[in-house]
């Protein structure tokens, strides 16, 4: 038994995305109301053409009627996916292997979030009834505790590493600002990012990703229908998912210093995509910054760095927009925001945009290289679901 | 009022054959609290933390003393006057974190004063376990805030090779209004202090004409330790009992420097006094509440070689914390709530089949490769054999942090949850909070398990294991908890 990969047998032909923003005056209905128009808009389609539904939604739908309802989507198979923070690239991945297997020529994914909702600070996740005895930490505490683990493993000075966590959080904003569609359109000082409010371990509030409201929308076909709609189509060279069997927490040999499902997902999208050297042959990533420690390890993880070292590209400006594989050109997850089921959809239209000449100010000079990342990561260091895409200009 | 008769037949052979008095980690200024409402007084009194309630602090006293021994088929008699629950027996859940069998009887014995003295009684005649465990608190800036202790003690009796004989015991019952307090109310009140004075001496009289009566010399009583909530009487009974014993007296100054435990408080003299006695010695306690009880013991030639580390080892080696802090961890003021969602109240069905890790800490060990994992899973990580575990108990293992944060969003009772990944020497991985932090944590700092309380919902108290930072007795550092190492 094998996974094996699409071979460009299906395309991206358009897509849609909201701004990602404390939409207080829209809710998921309205948001996902937005991105699926932006997708239809220019391509000639109606949902007449579109034969099935895809939503990914982690806190703000219940069944595939969360979409069907607010689109008012008669006679259609509907389906809501949920895989925490993969949530919206679930939603692509199911709409790719329904027309990659033949049982519908188009489909679409929609993935919508609503966060603003609750007036409580940070993410809050679902809770399955327990009995109160599993430690309740919140996300960023759980991801903070890749820092002492990634220090104390790599003999990094805590100096340092702040360094290169600010970093992060200063690049990513100064990408966010050129992005009409980001939460956060403003470059933000490094010493403002070092003096933020403690949230959890060494992380300030400027360590984490932005809690937004947001929707994105993407249609796919089959390769050779694809240029029917769109001159400029982009290809799905590889999807791949790991989900973690949670035994981070109770295994010695896990360190709190990488993600061992990124590590298998990656090298899973690499072998489809055929992907041997990411660093050079990636016009972009778009990675699962959902604090600023999560990039530093997953440019590890994803193979981008040499293990201990990604602390160091990252200071030397590797993954900046101007850099040798620029990372998060759109802002990502910390000036994008985090609209959970949304931000594998936006990452992926990220990836249209850059690839297709169309990112504007933001326009990453490696594009022509024709090929580009997405990863997501849901849950917790130990304890994680890792998903990741590649995308191309050309077929085969 | 006649004097019961003295049960000195009852114990041929019993006596205590283990110990452990508990003070919890934090300290506070007996004179910022009478600054309150602008009174003077001195010296300090013990505070539990914010996660321990009268149960996790007797689950504290007691784990030393049943931690590697077979609890023959005795009894545990629980002893507190602030109770968790009513109706609901405490001491269960006492039992549970014990990993008790569940043939040995588990019972309360009612929120009152005297309950500590009888405790021990009770256990005396059975080779039971005694835990007194109490929070004692009182109107703000009051007498019984200042005076008042958190503490615990656990005795066990038994047969085999004590370090004290139970020589007899005597108890006097009287009914009369000294002290007293709704069922539930946080605060108690007293009568005139020289009321009850009188009674108690008239009783302590009789005990010891009813302790001569059993044959009990008092001359030959080498040191003994005078227990109440009356201090006046207390002081004065000391008095009569020396003159009438020619005994050293112990203790006398354990409501100075601990505080006055309630029904704990016959517990942690008893203690002292066992942390003093020589080999060959007879020890005599005294109780005054709601009647006098006394226990005689006689010291035997195991004490001074297996009792544990004495009790005034750890009253110099408290956290200071402030008088505001106090009354946020007692709820006597309510803390601003965080913008974050409250726990939910824990499942009564989870809770019990989760009753091996939630309260004794136990997991398993695979057969076939021989991973320790908690809680028991049906599958292990490593090597995926099902269900072929042998149990494994964390409880009083020593681990080390992986790597630790501290999180200032998640819910907690006093923020921030500290929380950490620990490894244990026996092998097996924990995710935890961390309690009682008193400096800067770091990897591979030595931690051990410890029983606290998390939040109460819907009437329910959640308690859960944690695991506590181990310093020397001699170099804690008062800091603040959660406070990250400096770079």
């Amino acid at each position: 038994m094998a996974q094996h990969g699409l071979s460009d047998r299906v395309a991206i032909i358009s897509m849609g995305c909201t701004r990602f923003a404390e939409h207080f005056d829209r809710g998921a209905d309205e948001l996902a109301v937005d991105a699926v128009t932006d997708a239809l808009d220019g391509t000639g389609l109606t949902h007449d053409d579109i034969d099935a539904y895809w939503l990914g939604t982690y806190i703000s739908g219940i069944s595939g009627m969360a979409l069907a309802r607010p689109l008012r989507l008669v006679g259609k198979p509907v389906t809501r996916v949920e895989n925490m923070c993969a949530t919206g690239s679930e939603a692509l991945r199911a709409a790719v292997y329904a027309v990659a297997c033949g049982a519908v020529d188009v489909a679409m994914a929609v993935g919508v979030e609503k966060l603003k909702d609750t007036g409580y600070a940070g993410l809050i996740s679902p809770k399955i009834q327990d009995d109160g005895t599993r430690v309740n930490t919140s996300a960023p505490a759980n991801f903070s505790l890749l820092v002492p683990a990634y220090q104390q493993r790599y003999g990094v000075t805590p100096a340092d590493f702040r360094a290169a966590m600010t970093h992060v959080a200063w690049k990513n904003h100064a990408n966010g600002a050129l992005n009409p569609r980001a939460q956060f359109r403003r470059e933000v000082s490094k010493e403002s990012i070092e003096h933020s409010p403690a949230v959890a371990g060494e992380l300030g509030v400027m360590d984490c990703s932005g809690v937004a409201d947001g929707a994105a929308a993407a249609i796919v076909t089959r390769a050779e229908d694809a240029h029917k709609y769109t001159g400029t189509p982009l290809y799905i060279k590889a999807l791949s998912l790991v989900t973690g069997d949670g035994s981070g927490a109770a295994d010695p040999s896990y360190d709190y210093t990488s993600f061992p499902e990124v590590v298998e997902c990656a090298r899973r999208a690499y072998a489809q995509a055929g992907i041997t050297d990411p660093r050079r042959q990636l016009a972009l990533a778009e990675v699962h910054d959902c604090f600023t420690p999560t990039e530093i390890v997953l440019m590890e993880d994803l193979g981008f760095a040499e293990r201990g070292h990604a602390w160091r590209d990252v200071l030397d400006g590797v993954y900046d927009r101007d850099g040798e594989l620029p990372v998060n050109p759109d802002g990502g997850l910390k000036s994008f925001g985090h609209p959970v089921g949304a931000s594998g959809l936006r990452m992926i239209y990220e990836c249209w945009l850059q690839l297709r000449g169309d990112a504007g100010d933001r326009q990453v000079a490696t594009a022509h290289r024709g090929l580009a990342l997405t990863q997501n990561l849901g849950g917790a260091p130990g304890d994680c679901v890792c998903f990741v895409s590649v995308v191309g200009t050309k077929p085969g | 009022m006649q004097p019961s008769t003295t049960q000195a037949d009852r114990y041929p052979r019993t006596g205590i054959i283990g110990y452990h008095a508990y003070l919890p980690a934090y300290r506070l200024q007996r004179g910022e609290i009478a600054a309150a409402i602008g009174a003077s007084a001195w010296g300090a009194r013990c505070v539990a933390g914010y996660d321990e309630d009268s149960t996790t602090l007797g689950v504290a006293a007691a784990l030393p003393v049943v931690r590697g021994r077979e609890l023959a088929a005795g009894s545990v008699w629980f002893a507190t006057t602030d109770p968790v629950y009513a109706d609901k027996t405490n001491a269960t859940a006492v039992h549970a974190a014990l990993d008790l069998e569940p043939g040995i009887v588990a019972a309360d014995l009612g929120a009152t004063l005297r309950s500590g003295v009888v405790a021990l009684l009770a256990a005396a005649r059975d080779g039971g376990l005694a835990v007194l465990a109490d929070r004692r608190g009182g109107p703000a800036g009051g007498a019984d805030e200042r005076e008042g202790a958190d503490a615990a003690v656990a005795f066990l009796f038994g047969e085999r090779d004590p370090l004290a004989r139970v020589v007899g015991t005597a108890s006097v019952t009287a009914e009369f209004i000294d002290r007293w307090r709704a069922p539930g109310a946080p605060d108690g009140a007293t009568w005139e202090e020289r009321f009850g004075e009188q009674r108690y001496a008239e009783l302590a009289d009789q005990l010891l004409t009813s302790l001569g009566d059993a044959g009990v010399e008092l001359g030959g009583v080498s040191r003994f330790a005078v227990a109440g909530m009356n201090a006046r009487a207390v002081r004065s009974v000391a008095k009569t009992v020396q003159k009438a014993t020619g005994a050293r007296l112990e203790g006398g100054d354990l409501a100075d420097i601990v505080g006055n435990a309630g029904a704990a408080q016959a517990g942690l003299a008893l203690a002292d006094l066992l942390d003093a006695a020589r080999a060959g010695e007879t020890l005599l306690l005294i109780s005054l509440a709601d009647g006098a009880d006394a226990l005689v013991l006689r010291a035997t030639d195991a004490i001074a070689e297996r009792r544990g580390e004495p009790l005034r080892a750890h009253v110099d080696q408290g956290v200071t914390i402030g008088y505001p802090q106090y009354l946020l961890w007692r709820e006597r003021l309510a803390a601003e709530r965080p913008r974050r969602p409250d726990p939910d109240r824990p499942s009564a069905p989870y809770a019990w089949r989760n009753r091996q890790y939630k309260l004794s800490l136990t997991g398993g060990r695979c057969r076939k490769c021989g991973a320790v994992q908690f809680p028991l899973p049906r599958v292990c990580y490593q090597c995926h054999t099902a269900d072929e575990f042998e149990p494994v108990s964390a409880s009083g293992q020593s681990a080390r942090i992986v790597t630790f944060t501290v999180d200032r969003l998640a819910f907690s009772l006093s923020p921030p949850l500290v929380s950490a990944i620990v490894a244990f020497e026996q092998g097996g991985r924990l995710q935890c909070e961390l309690t009682d932090v008193r400096q800067p944590l770091g990897v591979g700092d030595e931690v051990v398990p410890t029983f606290r309380r998390g939040a109460t919902v819907g009437g329910i108290r959640n308690y859960i294991w944690k695991a506590r930072p181990v310093y020397p007795t001699t170099s804690a550092v008062p800091g603040p908890a959660g406070s990250e190492r400096e770079s």
